[in-house]
């Protein structure tokens, strides 16, 4: 379980990124970060695995506060994975760097070599396993990215901004990941603005803005109202958009998924009366 | 380092930030020979007290201060190595001249460091780069100049998430012995070297697309133009040029201990 | 004549394994707005390239088949030549900004050409002005935001009054406020100044709506081309790995179950609630 208990936080220049923001992330959950940029996301998402330590307030990690413990060890449990590969990527083949944790954690070397094999095929990236990484396209070195910090295994994983470049189908392919992850039981926290891609997980949502949590909840109520979505700069999904149009004639403003409002919509003209 | 806190630049606006970065340099560039025209210390103290007033109206005492004593250390090095080599090759003896002159040596040394630091202190860096390309320079240069100023804090950020990276995959920077450290920031230098491979690549893209090349006769947006204090500093450059050079060969210079 | 014109445009880069771009002949006429999506690999970058010259001269390699844009041959031509007809936008903001004033950049490619004092800064004003960034223009580009930048970057390119302006994926780093913003910018420079714009998206939910033109790519290879109600309607644009609007997809699920929507396939929400609220309106 991840805390945090009104956590203030100033970088160095003095700029406060976090004003007090209380958090609890529970084992297993799935949970998107949304905001502006400068909303304080990113700033948040660092204290989880020690890089950034609050300035005032605690974080908790599994019981540990994160101020009495080094980035390495809160790293075992915690995996990060950074919006831009090319920042990790430096090994000399795919191999190596799927390696690299599970050397730094001191892990034996049959270990990492099963380890090894297992991201790499959980990921299909067997095929490249002896290639130079900086000779993959864009998405595969993301896999490889990716790869890197699942092969050690961490209870919980935070991806920051995972959709951004990717095309329909490598975000499609993101999500099933997503979902495979969660029935592993695995805590998922992901940074993004991508709405669409928030309303087609519909999971529990944190809106940020200015340094604090403006709103909470799941996802679908979050991402339908409007008046808290301005303030945070981030746009109805199409779903809602529509159906933020039908109000007048009784809809229910909060759906986001594509399905159910296929059904109502259909409902509505069977019963040609308004729902 | 407070040596190069006397380098950076302050936003603010004095008589002396808005001179021509030109005829600054060639003001200081002056400074720099007369300096060596003396090794007396009564001229050179006098050169020093001179950069005082620039100082104070550029409101930039404070940093000016602080290079002041980051270059104290090195002055203090002079110092000593030029006492102690008279003394030893002048037969051990210590006099007044000796201490002397070897102050002047100093002074120089100081005069040299703060003449430079306050024209850094007092030049923006697209001022600095805008004179460059109205002189002479190939337009290359200026542009490369102006180009690593502007990365410069985009770098910086991105070290720092690279390191964040790595450290998020248990790299252990502060750890081992010193070989091991140099060792530990392979992770962190390649990604670095790759992604500035990389700009640079994405960056010539942008410079081709907007007719980087098309003529050698660039024009500019902005002008430099001489206004009257530029036209007074370079009087007050003249003035004490001519005035070092007839002193030196014509006006012969008492040491302290004569005067006393 | 159409103002860019390709037959069988075919380029390897150097060193590659197969072409990025395989027999490529498509039309686009002067004024249009046109929109190129494709998977991730399709080809879509390289064909951006093809357009201003950076392919084949900046990057090497050989490009076979002809190509004209805006009259010139731009195998014959050089990019410097290229740039006063087509402005080129790229993905990353920050990598396309390298002055240490937003004007300053914004002046750069006018510099570049000769262009007189007086003329750069009524010209650089203007760009400034067109993309709402005129009050920016002595900030340094480290400073403002993604969204900022970007509209900088086309304000640079806008000020040296090219007949085209293409975008390869200018919104991918930034929040859909911000693409929003960008795209109102865009789709006003065609509409109001006539620039033919060629826009690279996959966010199709924001920009299908601004298109007249749809090209489809996939493979290195052109497998739709035209009117973008159209190609957005087929299962088979969608079965290449498009991400068609969901008002789109919306739309045909609806009108499968026999739902009496127009026959116009809708590209936006706008466009399916106002379709659905007509649909729906209670009998009387």
């Amino acid at each position: 379980m991840i805390e945090a208990q009104n956590v203030h936080f100033s970088y160095a220049n003095k700029v406060e990124a976090l004003k007090g923001v209380s958090l609890t992330i529970k084992d297993g959950e799935f949970l998107a970060i949304m905001g502006q940029n400068g909303a304080g996301k990113s700033t948040l998402v660092k204290q989880f695995n020690g890089l950034l330590k609050p300035t005032t307030g605690k974080v908790l990690v599994d019981g540990v506060e994160t101020t009495k413990t080094s980035v390495a060890s809160l790293a075992r449990n915690v995996g990060f994975v950074f919006q831009n590969p090319d920042h990790q990527l430096f090994s000399e083949t795919v191999e190596d760097e799927i390696g690299f944790a599970l050397k730094n954690f001191g892990f034996e070397h049959k270990v990492i070599e099963e380890r090894v094999t297992w991201a790499l095929n959980l990921l299909s990236l067997t095929q490249y396993r002896k290639t130079s990484p900086f000779l993959l396209s864009g998405g595969e070195r993301k896999r490889v990215a990716l790869a890197s910090v699942l092969a050690w295994d961490p209870k919980t994983l935070i991806l920051d901004e995972p959709t951004i470049g990717q095309d329909h189908e490598q975000k499609e392919i993101l999500r099933q990941f997503i979902l495979q992850m969660q029935t592993q039981n695995k805590t998922v926290v992901i940074v993004t603005h991508d709405v669409e891609f928030v309303a087609e997980c519909n999971p529990r949502v944190v809106l940020m803005k200015d340094g604090n949590i403006v709103a909470e909840g799941v996802g679908k109520d979050i991402l339908t109202n409007p008046t808290v979505l301005a303030e945070s700069s981030i746009v109805l999904p199409q779903i809602a958009q529509i159906f933020m149009k039908l109000a007048p004639l009784g809809f229910p403003k909060n759906i986001i998924d594509i399905y159910e409002a296929k059904d109502i919509i259909l409902k509505a003209k069977e019963n040609k009366v308004q729902p | 380092m407070s040596v190069f806190d006397g380098l950076k630049f302050r936003k603010v606006y004095s008589p002396i930030h808005n001179l021509d970065p030109r005829i600054k340099f060639v003001y200081v560039i002056s400074i720099f020979v007369v300096a060596i025209i003396f090794y007396q210390i009564i001229p050179l103290l006098l050169l020093f007290l001179l950069q005082i007033p620039f100082v104070l109206l550029a409101r930039v005492q404070r940093q000016w201060l602080r290079s002041l004593r980051g270059a104290a250390f090195f002055a203090l090095l002079i110092f000593v190595i030029n006492v102690g080599t008279t003394f030893f090759t002048s037969g051990y003896s210590l006099t007044a001249p000796i201490i002397e002159s070897a102050a002047a040596l100093t002074l120089r040394f100081v005069v040299l460091v703060e003449s430079f630091s306050v024209f850094f202190l007092t030049t923006s860096p697209d001022h600095l780069g805008l004179a460059l390309e109205e002189s002479r320079v190939p337009y290359e240069f200026a542009f490369a100049f102006t180009t690593a100023v502007r990365f410069v804090p985009v770098l910086a950020e991105e070290a720092q998430t690279i390191m964040d990276a790595q450290k998020a995959r248990g790299l252990e920077l502060e750890k081992g012995g010193l070989l091991k450290r140099i060792r530990n920031y392979v992770p962190v230098l390649i990604p670095l070297i790759v992604s500035a491979i990389r700009r640079s690549l994405e960056l010539a893209e942008a410079m081709e697309s907007r007719a980087w090349g098309a003529t050698k006769k660039r024009t500019n947006l902005y002008a430099l133009k001489l206004h009257r204090g530029d036209y007074a500093l370079i009087i007050i450059t003249v003035g004490i040029l001519a005035a070092s050079v007839y002193i030196r060969l014509f006006v012969p210079i008492p040491t302290i201990a004569q005067l006393i | 004549m159409a103002i860019i014109e390709t037959k069988n445009l075919s380029y390897t880069y150097p060193g590659a394994s197969k072409p990025s771009i395989l027999d490529v002949s498509i039309k686009v006429e002067k004024g249009e707005f046109v929109l190129i999506t494709g998977p991730s690999g399709c080809g879509k970058t390289t064909l951006c390239r093809t357009f201003n010259g950076l392919v084949p001269h900046f990057y090497q390699g050989e490009l076979k088949g002809e190509i004209s844009v805006a009259g010139i041959d731009t195998l014959k031509h050089n990019t410097y030549e290229m740039a006063k007809h087509v402005g080129l936008v790229f993905q990353n903001p920050e990598n396309q900004l390298f002055a240490l004033s937003v004007e300053k950049d914004v002046a750069f490619g006018l510099e570049n050409i000769g262009v007189p004092r007086a003329e750069i800064r009524k010209k650089v004003d203007w760009a400034l002005n067109q993309t709402g960034i005129y009050d920016l223009r002595e900030r340094s580009p480290h400073e403002i935001s993604g969204g900022q930048q970007q509209r900088v970057a086309i304000a640079s390119v806008l000020a040296m009054e090219p007949e085209i302006i293409v975008l390869d994926e200018p919104t991918s780093f930034l929040d859909p406020l911000s693409a929003e913003k960008i795209f109102d910018v865009i789709y006003d420079l065609n509409k109001n100044q006539g620039i033919t714009v060629i826009l690279v998206e996959h966010r199709l939910d924001l920009t299908a709506k601004y298109a007249s033109h749809l090209i489809v790519m996939d493979e290195g290879k052109v497998r739709f081309e035209g009117d973008p109600r159209e190609i957005l309607s087929s299962e088979e644009t969608r079965l290449i790995g498009v991400g068609i609007p969901k008002a789109t997809l919306l739309y045909q699920m609806l009108k499968k179950q026999g739902l009496n929507l127009s026959d116009t396939t809708p590209l936006s929400s706008e466009e399916l609630a106002d379709q659905l609220l007509e649909a729906l309106k209670p009998n009387d």
